[in-house]
């Protein structure tokens, strides 16, 4: 149960996905204009990776490692993530309408997203098992979430600051990001 | 002949990824630690992106046009599968040094991007040169910013040391190395400056009435990086709506 709470808080907090190890800049930066549209991202995130961390490693125990195919796992998990997105998509729109509102704009992106192939392979890379793989998949997923939120909030507030020309867009935002980034060197002493 | 130099100056300087186009941002954030490490990181893309704007280049005429997308992942994702094992083999420091980031050259937009805007729809020589244009323009790059943040946080650059460390305790006076610079923070602070320094200069561009080559990515909107070349359409006939 330790090592459990310890990959999630690790994942989560300390080696945070975007801030420390730099997947998934994209719709960092991208998608964290409005508080809402974050949390929305934030939240479809959080669904695909936990999903394609269990689908994947299922993968990698069950078909690819008895067979000896281990070196096909690129291939093979960037496949399964974007064919599980659109799945998910789909089911999502028919079973879940309410769910499918809230998240559906978000999941095409995702697919691309290299946080989610990230854990999938760094599942594989730390030989974790199946329950400790979907737990570092939510640490990380929820990490995300959580970075995105804050600079989302940031960002709001921010709207209303006299920025110079040439840092107005980007330059500001990745300088927001350093001192998160920094901030969050903070987290490095509980592990 | 000539439209292939056009290619390659198109590649390292007009259309540059790093500097102008800001694609691929994940590599160029994380293994820009020091010079060496973002050259092996270029090249790597490189050798993947002209292998596979050859192939996808040679194949244009016969892939459907439906799976076209899940055909370049699969071409682009072979590839870097024989990267990835090349560099294990002959180069195992670098391979180290770079880790999790090679699989994941799969997902960089670049590779894609080129593949969808460029290889699929041109014949072959142009294909290939476009493809070492554009990996030297990323090469250029995160060399470039490699060895920015190499120089301010460790005095180095490629591994020699170019600035005399400070030595307080043998009382050497000397470059006190900001480490900041080599670790996450560092990444994005560079990389703000450098798009600052972008801004600037186009805005005094746009002021002469230059016409300037807007940037299409993940900063202005992720919808463009990421839908356009990449998701969205991976599967199309399911997503439509």
């Amino acid at each position: 149960m330790t090592d459990l709470l310890l990959i999630a808080i690790g994942s989560a907090l300390v080696n945070n996905v975007v801030l420390s190890q730099f997947l998934g800049i994209c719709p960092f930066l991208g998608v964290s204009k409005k508080v809402e549209t974050a949390s929305g991202m934030g939240g479809a995130v959080v669904f695909v990776i936990t999903i394609a961390s269990f689908i994947a490693g299922l993968i990698y125990k069950f078909i690819l490692a008895p067979l000896h195919f281990e070196y096909l796992q690129t291939i093979v998990f960037i496949l399964v993530i974007a064919a599980l997105v659109q799945f998910v998509e789909m089911f999502l729109k028919k079973a879940m309408p309410s769910l499918y509102n809230a998240l559906g704009v978000y999941l095409p992106l995702i697919t691309t997203n290299c946080a989610v192939l990230g854990v999938a392979l760094t599942n594989v890379q730390k030989e974790y098992s199946l329950l400790q793989g979907v737990i570092n998949g939510i640490g990380t997923s929820v990490g995300f979430a959580i970075a995105i939120v804050i600079l989302a909030g940031i960002r709001e507030k921010m709207e209303y600051n006299d920025v110079s020309e040439s840092f107005q867009g980007t330059p500001i935002v990745l300088i927001t990001s350093a001192l998160m980034a920094i901030a969050f060197f903070g987290f490095s002493g509980l592990i | 002949m000539n439209q292939c130099s056009e290619r390659l100056y198109n590649g390292l300087i007009k259309e540059n990824p790093t500097f102008v186009l800001m694609l691929g941002m994940c590599p160029t954030l994380a293994v820009t630690t020091s010079a060496i490490n973002g050259l092996g990181m270029g090249l790597s893309t490189t050798a993947v992106l002209v292998m596979s704007n050859m192939l996808i280049s040679m194949l244009r005429k016969i892939i459907p046009d439906s799976l076209r997308i899940p055909s370049f992942i699969v071409i682009v994702a072979s590839f870097v599968t024989i990267v990835d094992f090349l560099l294990e083999g002959f180069i195992p420091s670098l391979y180290a040094a770079l880790g999790l980031y090679i699989p994941l050259i799969v997902v960089n937009c670049i590779i894609l991007g080129r593949a969808e805007s460029y290889a699929s729809k041109n014949p072959v020589l142009p294909s290939i040169f476009d493809g070492i244009g554009m990996g030297l323009g990323f090469t250029v790059g995160l060399t470039a910013i490699g060895i920015v943040r190499e120089i301010i946080g460790a005095g180095q650059a490629f591994g020699y040391q170019l600035l005399p460390i400070a030595d307080v305790a043998a009382g050497k006076s000397g470059y006190v190395p900001v480490t900041i610079f080599i670790l996450a923070p560092g990444a994005f602070l560079v990389l703000a400056g450098l798009t600052a320094l972008q801004n600037k200069v186009k805005n005094n561009a746009k002021r002469k009435g230059k016409k300037v080559v807007e940037t299409a990515s993940c900063g202005e909107g992720c919808a463009s990086c990421t839908n356009s070349a990449c998701g969205g359409k991976v599967f199309p006939a399911g997503n439509e709506e």
